[in-house]
């Protein structure tokens, strides 16, 4: 089975993230950039599919240079090699232009299945895998928490806030993972030394066949006019236990509605 | 590291090092350092577990190629060593034993069939290995060994004893060394050969959570198969011990490191007298002096690791390293646990259980004493030994 894992260079969501002052993009110069987590979750499905079904691992990403160390960071791991796209036009895109070069660079790799987290911690829109699917013609089958593959059967369980949803496709898909669907492994010593030497096949948008004004600022369906920062946390409500400490919590999640 | 780096040590590394580094300190703060202080106090390792998860990261016999092995730098693996003993001298124990004495003993002397049949498994942490050296009656001059090996038709024979052997009670299996008609012989004796048992030693009050065994060796049979062909004398025994004690150098660091920065980060919150301990200029002192040794012996072990990359590192070199870092580690620690008062004594902090391992250390793998004698035959030429 040939699998592409969709892959992304994201700032820490653990740390402070900022958006540039001149043109509303992520500053990417000041955070602390790391491979979207959800990502990982991607990659090791990939991998796990990989050992009971033979075939190929390839990891892509649309990003600037840096985001060269999140592919690398995806190859520890254990994929068999990269493609990156890499276009100066590149910056600004949205979603929509995005999705656009995404489909166009898997069409170039002709996989059986695309892979990807059900997010990414910067944008966390959760639409890729839909337009991706949308602009190939295929099946997406989102949010999964288990992926079985029976030959070119894909069956899913879809997560929901209720429970869970079967869903199945035949191949080619995209499939979206949760953090629920697998506990990612670590890279070992031999896929760190390893993934070095692992090819990783650089892309433009000429060797697309995308020109630049469909993509980056000009090329996106929406802009950031404007951003303020998220005002300053509020002290939290302290309950006093006089008596009726668990009646007062209580009361707090209701109205808070979580319960 | 980069609370205590002083002097930009990390630049001297590559981002592969650094890569190494912080994926082997991931794995220990997830599944070591949260129960190593249990461990310690009950006396007990999960060894077999452990190895299996160390497995699978690809630490056991990193730094050797092939047969499943990661075939990293010298100095990746002294940096592996250094996050492990960060955790535990016990559970770097662990490691350097399988990796430096048991697999390297039959990477470097075994026939192919001894490497393909134990290789392999050692490096998935599937068997684990344990190497026989010392003996109840023989510690430092282990060219007096009295246990023997003797040959019965194609077989040979074992009789003796081993004491202190690291992974003994958990291996399957052991390195022996004995001696033979002509001269010392070493053997992959698999521990459920009959005659072969190896009890845990209780009562150490130092290395709890390592795995330490007596082994009695009573008329264990094995085929000539078992011994390894390439082990001709006490060079053999000894090339494995230098292979060790180059990671021991490192290791030792780590343990250090553990006792600074948890010191430095108790002083600069403990008041007395209306101020941070770490404020008071005796205190800074100690602080200040414990830093410089730790800069010094990462310097050390850094040199003597790109010399062994680059295939020049000689057995001198690594006691110097050995006696050095090892030494020190042991004084910051003590001294880190004069700066953190009573807690200091306490398994609440890590810092008397880094002493106390460091003891062993300080012993294994040649004495202190051995390694001065070591490096003052080298500069005089003449042998202190007996
Ligand atoms: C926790 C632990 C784990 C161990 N694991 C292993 C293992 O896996 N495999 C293994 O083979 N061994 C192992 N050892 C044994 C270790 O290598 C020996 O303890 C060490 O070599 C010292 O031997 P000894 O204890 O018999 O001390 P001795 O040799 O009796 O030495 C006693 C003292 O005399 C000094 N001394 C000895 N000879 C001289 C001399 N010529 N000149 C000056 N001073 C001298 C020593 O330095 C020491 O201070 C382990 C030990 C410990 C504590």
């Amino acid at each position: 089975m040939n699998i592409v894992v969709l892959v992304k260079q994201v700032p820490d969501s653990g740390a402070e993230r900022e958006l540039r002052s001149d043109d509303q993009t992520i500053d990417r110069s000041s955070a602390n950039n790391v491979l979207n987590e959800m990502d990982e979750y991607a990659v090791e499905e990939a991998l796990k599919l990989q050992e009971a079904l033979g075939g190929e691992v390839t990891v892509l990403t649309m990003g600037p240079e840096q985001a060269g160390e999140a592919i690398r960071k995806a190859l520890q791991m254990g994929p068999d090699k990269a493609v990156h796209v890499l276009d100066g036009a590149l910056h600004g895109s949205c979603a929509v232009a995005t999705s656009k070069v995404l489909a166009a660079a898997l069409r170039t790799l002709n996989p059986d299945l695309v892979l990807a987290g059900a997010e990414s911690t910067d944008g966390r829109v959760q639409v890729m895998p839909h337009m991706i699917a949308e602009r190939l013609g295929i099946a997406a089958l989102t949010g999964a928490r288990k992926l079985t593959v029976d030959g070119g059967t894909l069956t899913v369980e879809r997560q929901t806030e209720e429970g869970y949803e079967v869903v199945t496709a035949a191949t080619p898909a995209i499939v979206s993972v949760w953090d629920t669907i697998n506990e990612p492994r670590y890279p070992s010593l031999k896929g760190i030394m390893a993934a070095k030497k692992k090819p990783v096949q650089t892309l433009s948008l000429a060797d697309l066949g995308i020109s630049p004004d469909e993509v980056g600022f000009a090329g996106s369906t929406s802009t950031v006019v404007e951003s303020t920062k998220r005002p300053p946390r509020q002290a939290g409500t302290k309950v006093t236990d006089s008596g009726d400490g668990g009646v007062q919590l209580v009361e707090f999640l209701a109205t808070e509605r979580f319960v | 590291m980069s609370t205590l780096d002083l002097l930009g040590l990390s630049e001297l590394h590559s981002g592969e090092e650094r890569e190494i580094s912080s994926t082997v300190r991931r794995l220990l703060d997830d599944q070591v350092r949260p129960h190593v202080m249990q461990w310690y106090e009950d006396g007990r390792v999960p060894a077999r577990e452990l190895a299996r998860e160390f497995g699978k990261l690809g630490l056991l016999g990193m730094h050797l190629s092939g047969y499943g092995c990661a075939g990293a730098s010298a100095v990746a693996y002294g940096l592996a060593c250094l996050e492990l003993e960060a955790a535990d001298s016990g559970v770097r124990s662990l490691v350097s034993v399988q990796g430096s004495l048991a697999m390297y003993a039959i990477w470097r002397y075994g026939s192919a069939e001894q490497k393909q049949e134990w290789l392999p498994r050692m490096a998935t942490g599937e068997a684990l290995g344990c190497f026989g050296l010392t003996e109840p009656d023989h510690g430092s001059d282990p060219a007096s060994m009295a246990t023997r090996a003797r040959r019965d038709g194609t077989d040979w024979i074992l009789d003796g004893g081993k004491m202190w052997i690291t992974n003994a009670p958990v291996a399957a299996v052991a390195v022996i060394w004995a001696r033979g008609p002509e001269g010392i012989v070493g053997f992959a004796v698999p521990t459920d050969t009959p005659g072969f048992t190896a009890r845990e030693v209780r009562h150490k009050l130092s290395l709890r959570a390592s795995s330490t065994g007596e082994v009695v060796l009573d008329g264990v049979r094995v085929p000539e198969s078992a011994r390894l062909p390439e082990a001709r004398g006490l060079k053999a025994p000894l090339s494995c011990l230098t292979e060790a004690r180059a990671g021991i150098a490192w290791g030792a660091l780590g343990a250090a490191r553990d006792c600074l920065t948890v010191t430095i980060d108790y002083a600069t919150s403990r008041y007395q007298f209306g101020r941070p301990v770490a404020g008071f200029q005796l205190t800074q002192a100690k602080l200040a002096d414990m830093a410089v040794e730790w800069h010094k012996g990462y310097l050390l072990a850094l040199h003597l690791g790109r010399r062994a990359d680059a295939g020049i590192l000689t057995p001198e070199q690594v006691s110097v390293g050995k006696l050095n870092n090892v030494r020190e580690a042991l004084a910051i620690a003590r001294t880190c646990r004069t700066i953190l008062g009573a807690n200091g004594i306490s398994g609440e902090y890590p810092v008397l259980r880094h002493a106390n391992n460091l003891e062993s250390v300080l012993t294994y793998e040649g004495t202190s004493e051995i390694h001065q004698l070591v490096i003052g035959q080298k500069l005089t030429g003449l042998s202190a030994f007996s």
